[in-house]
């Protein structure tokens, strides 16, 4: 039965190809190394999947903010486990995947015909950092606000335009409503929706190029 | 080479995969379950002993408004509803305290001296000092709280409704 509803499946969507296009591709022989690029997706769907499940809970205002997220620690079931998981899931994700462009730069893939894997590489990893960045302000306590201050002056620090970038992030001249309010929005949609293009590119590529061997003694 | 009643390397694979598979999903699923269901398990108390102050300080007779705040919470927030009752003291010992909530769409009833009687101000709705509906659209009788007195204290138990 379990078999010909998959036949049936099979034959409309072609499940069989995907699944021998996506997962038995041909991979040269490699090492741990090459498993930083899988674990990145997956700390990216972690945080995809308890970011979801925050937002149940949580309030991009003032006056809720704080009081939410001591909502979801202290009182919601399993709200510390889920918080937990993403404040973490996020610290890891910076270093996997910063460890991953390490890794793919002391190995030379990057190389032709892989140089636009390497460049929204590049931006992933920016963009990872921007989530860090915005998610960092949204629990509104002493540290997150102090820490945006701070993070946000910097940019100020520009001759001639850096004022005016510094009015851009916090949607005015000084860290408000209005800055929690875009950097949650930045934080959920923006930058999400930016790093499932990015991954699909990335991946796509992954798959259409094949990934470089370990390089040898004499390349 | 393998004997009929032996279990076989794949098949046990597929038992420790089934069994592996089923612990990890419910080490997921229940996290998430019980945290999405969490606030519909919290269970508010809205019953309670309300202090009305010294039983003298009411008149017998006449029906006095005694008005309170109740605070629930709501996740991160606080709400503050008031509410009023009418205390009224038939003689020295026996006192009844009434909602001022009226029974057909909950605007307050308020206490008409010279009529004897608790006017709704939205739809003319009447009752008398008994809470007893006299006039009007309103379906049932005020709502009548338990009360009791303790060291010359006058209590009523609240059941918001």
């Amino acid at each position: 039965m379990a078999e010909k509803v998959f036949t049936w499946l099979d034959e409309r969507l072609g499940l069989k190809t995907i699944y021998n296009t996506v997962l038995d591709r041909n991979v040269p022989k490699v090492n741990w190394w090459y498993t930083l690029g899988s674990a990145s997706l997956f700390l990216f769907a972690l945080q995809v999947v308890t970011g979801i499940f925050l937002t149940v809970y949580y309030v991009p205002s003032p006056d809720h903010a704080y009081d939410s997220v001591q909502y979801i620690m202290n009182d919601v079931t399993f709200g510390w486990l889920i918080r937990g998981i993403h404040h973490w899931g996020a610290t890891l994700m910076v270093i996997f995947v910063f460890i991953h462009m390490l890794r793919t730069f002391y190995f030379a893939a990057y190389k032709y015909p892989r140089e636009i894997t390497w460049i929204t590489g590049v931006f992933l990893l920016l963009a990872t950092l921007g989530m860090g960045f915005t998610g960092y302000l949204l629990p509104w306590n002493q540290r997150a606000y102090w820490a945006t201050t701070v993070g946000t002056e910097i940019p100020g620090t520009a001759p001639f335009i850096g004022e005016f970038i510094m009015r851009i992030l916090r949607g005015g001249s000084e860290l408000s409503a209005v800055t929690l309010a875009r950097f949650f929005s930045v934080h959920i949609w923006f930058l999400p929706a930016i790093i499932l293009l990015l991954i699909g590119t990335h991946m796509y590529l992954v798959i259409r190029l094949g990934i470089s061997a370990v390089p040898r003694k004499e390349d | 080479m393998s004997e009929p009643n032996k279990l076989e390397r794949r098949d046990f694979v597929k038992v420790v995969l089934a069994v592996l598979g089923s612990v990890m999903g419910a080490a997921i699923a229940i996290p998430a379950v019980g945290y999405l269901l969490s606030p519909a398990m919290a269970v508010q108390k809205k019953e309670s002993w309300i202090s009305l102050g010294p039983l003298e300080n009411y008149p017998i007779g006449v029906p006095t408004l005694f008005s309170f705040t109740q605070t629930t919470v709501n996740g991160w927030e606080k709400t503050v509803n008031s509410y009023g009752v009418y205390v009224t003291r038939v003689d020295e010992t026996i006192q009844k305290v009434f909602s001022n909530m009226c029974t057909h769409l909950s605007c307050r009833v308020t206490w008409k001296e010279d009529a004897r009687e608790y006017i709704c101000p939205c739809h003319d709705g009447i009752f008398n000092i008994d809470g007893q509906v006299m006039d009007g659209p309103p379906p049932a009788p005020l709502q009548e709280y338990q009360t009791k007195v303790e060291e010359g204290v006058l209590y009523f138990y609240f059941v918001e409704g």
